[in-house]
């Protein structure tokens, strides 16, 4: 057999009927669900007469608008009612696993799967959510699908897929202090473009990655579809089998040395070839922070503001220019001189435990600045939320003057009532800083948990490595 | 689904790159239960004031593109979000094509979902519909996804490609469930080959999340 990707294995593996110069019909290991783009799939199915083929291998949860303050209070918005009362409906119909708001596994949808052993190498997975890449830092095939698609998985277990592309993304070298998963990915992004990886696949590689925790491989993942790539993986070794074991729907005992040979057969092999190859030297990275409108709009802490007419090609500056508009910012500021008025430390990019570890030790015995409106910490999970309050970093966040949060996508998205008003700018742990996306008018950038919480101290951004308060962070 | 043979139709330019799923429908509008009625809210932020008024400035908002059933746009065309509802509130607004130089995975994908035929074109072919669109008002261009052309009545001829099973199920209107379900008996052969696998499509402990 020739030497193939990590990518090409899984895909062997799952390929149920191919057909020269047709798309293949794959087979799906796990399908998860949230509320938000299920309704009119579960509809659709209900109206052909169509049943869930394998409700067993299904997982719903509620994330996107559930509120982050007391689960305990009615809910105010009818629409997510409507929402949250149809998805209860469809699972409990169609026989589905479904982690409501009360369950003790609830979580963002990206976080639990991993946290829960639903996800697991070798396995195809999908989810009507871009950020389904983030399943991929365990080795798996996971990637984000529409509505319809959604409705496909239901009704067969399986997807009409064309083969992707292969990107291998080569991080070399040590990882400098201060710089996280999130600044390399940012500067990935930054890199090749928010469509660099249209129609790739991307397998992450090199010593900068194969250092990095679960949590950090996860952050990368997460948002390589913020570079165009529908999924993003990392070939799993020692630091996915120890972080799989003892996961609750993991196998277990000889089932799991069992699965863990087939798991070390994955990795992509000598000599195999991807269709494209980025590498970047991590000795070169830093902290980063978005400065526009799109995740590719990014920049070294210690850089300024771009000048729109820097650019060469015409689409780019205009982009830039109306980008800038909506920021609100003028070309040449520095970017630690940015002030924000909200930090938002939360989302399926950077709400596991290792972030909020991370933002604990840098705000602890602090007080966030005077200027602040608001500083949230929203667990990704409430599997999370209760491991961080056993370690009572609870405590230290609320000391220090953030907001303690239930477990939910919050102000990612602002579905929920955590919103970022108009105008207002954020230091924000998610990934899109699209317009909008925080809350109509609001400005939102991109930053690592370390340099959230950091920001959240100073009231605007500081260079992580070089701030009185970093020491401890990675 | 509807099939799409051959439009034609008036073109409206989004002079814009990466525009993404979340300008095309805000997440206030992503709690409904339906596919039906996203057009009104299609480019909310861009296209209404306080009051959803509309806003004079936003290209779609300009009299001369009023009707308009055929969007040109920029590269990388709907990244961002898999929200199935940017294809639905584009469909429901009365597009029925889109021109572009590179589309967003996800979003490509859903089109074809949808009726909607997403067409490639060069970036130099793309400057010169952008070039015609704002010299000609009224510029209407014909789409047509049988000979893979993109004609105007001005002689311009530009020609497409597309992948041919993409083309053929969205000139029949095929239902993809459907066409997956003919081969129940692949499916069946796959699942008991696989169901010894550790970890792969084998049945879970499901009883774990009852507490
Ligand atoms: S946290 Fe944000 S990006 Fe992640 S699933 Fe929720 S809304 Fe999507």
């Amino acid at each position: 057999m020739p030497a193939r990707t990590l990518y090409e294995k899984i895909w062997d593996a799952h390929v149920v009927r191919e057909e020269p110069g047709k798309p293949s019909l794959i087979y799906i290991d796990r399908h998860l669900v949230h509320e938000g783009t299920s309704p009119q799939a579960f509809s659709g199915l209900k109206s052909a007469g169509r049943k869930v083929r394998r409700p067993e291998l299904t997982f719903a949860v509620m994330d996107h608008s559930v509120s982050t303050k007391n689960r305990a209070l009615p809910l105010l918005d009818p629409d997510a009612v409507a929402q949250f009362d149809a998805l209860a409906r469809n699972c409990q119909e169609c026989g589905i696993n479904l982690f409501d708001m009360q369950s003790r596994n609830q979580g963002i949808v990206h976080v639990i799967g991993p946290e829960l052993g639903i996800t697991l190498p070798g396995t195809t997975i999908v989810c009507g959510d871009s950020h389904t890449s983030t399943h991929g830092a365990l080795g798996a095939l996971a990637f984000g699908i529409g509505t319809s698609e959604v409705e496909h998985v239901l009704a067969t277990q399986c997807l009409t897929q064309f083969k992707s592309k292969t990107m291998q993304i080569d991080v070399q070298g040590r990882r400098p202090a201060g710089v996280t998963a999130k600044d390399i990915i940012l500067a990935i992004i930054g890199k090749i473009g928010i469509g660099g990886g249209n129609g790739h696949v991307a397998e992450y590689t090199g010593e900068a990655v194969r250092s990095l925790s679960m949590e950090g491989r996860m952050t990368m993942c997460n948002m390589s579809i913020e570079g165009g790539a529908r999924a993003g993986m990392v070939a799993p070794d020692e630091t996915t089998f120890a972080y799989v074991e003892g996961k609750p729907f993991a196998p277990r005992g000889k089932e799991f040395q069992q699965a863990v040979e087939y798991w070390r057969s994955l990795a992509t092999d000598s000599g195999a070839k991807y269709d494209t190859v980025v590498t970047l030297r991590a000795a070169d990275l830093a902290p980063m922070v978005t400065w526009g409108t799109n995740p590719g709009m990014v920049t070294q802490v210690t850089s300024r503001v771009p000048d729109p007419s820097s650019f060469s090609d015409p689409v780019d500056r205009k982009a830039a220019e109306s980008a800038l508009v909506y920021m609100g910012l003028q070309p040449g500021t520095p970017i630690e001189n940015i002030s924000v008025d909200r930090v938002f430390i939360g989302s399926c990019t950077n709400s596991r435990l290792e972030d909020l570890r991370t933002a604990a030790r840098v705000v602890s015995g602090k007080h966030v600045a005077k200027s602040l409106k608001q500083a949230l910490v929203v667990p990704g999970s409430r599997v999370v939320k209760a491991a961080a309050e056993q370690e009572g970093l609870d405590k230290v966040f609320r000391d220090a003057g953030f907001e303690w949060r239930d477990a939910g996508c919050s102000m990612c998205i602002a579905m929920n009532d955590d919103v970022l008003p108009s105008g207002e700018r954020s230091a924000s742990t998610s990934n899109r800083n699209f317009e909008g996306r925080q809350g109509k008018g609001g400005r939102t950038h991109l930053v690592s948990p370390a340099m959230a919480a950091a920001a959240a101290i100073e009231g605007h951004f500081v260079d992580i490595r070089k701030w009185r308060g970093a020491e401890g962070v990675e | 689904m509807q099939p799409f043979t051959k439009h034609t139709g008036l073109v409206a330019p989004i002079d814009r790159v990466n525009v993404d799923t979340d300008q095309m429908v805000p997440k206030q509008f992503l709690k409904f239960l339906t596919r039906e009625g996203y057009g009104r809210v299609l480019f909310y932020d861009w296209r209404y004031l306080p009051g959803e008024k509309p806003n004079p400035e936003f290209v779609l908002n300009f009299p001369r593109y009023k009707g308009a059933s055929i969007l040109l746009a920029r590269a990388n065309f709907g990244c961002g979000s898999s929200r199935e509802h940017a294809p639905w509130a584009i469909l429901d607004y009365g597009i029925r094509a889109i021109l572009a130089p590179s589309y967003a995975d996800i979003f490509y994908n859903n089109c074809f979902k949808n009726g909607i035929l997403p067409v490639t074109l060069s970036s130099e072919q793309i400057d010169e519909l952008f070039d015609r669109t704002q010299k000609n008002e009224g510029y209407r261009l014909t789409v047509c996804l049988e000979h893979q052309k993109v004609t105007d009545d001005k002689g311009l001829k530009y020609s497409f490609t597309i992948d041919p099973f993409r083309r053929d199920c969205l000139l029949k209107g095929l239902d993809d469930i459907g066409l997956t379900l003919v081969h129940e008996s692949d499916i069946a052969a796959f699942e008991k080959k696989n169901l010894h696998v550790p970890a792969m499509n084998s049945p879970l402990d499901v009883k774990y999340h009852q507490s």
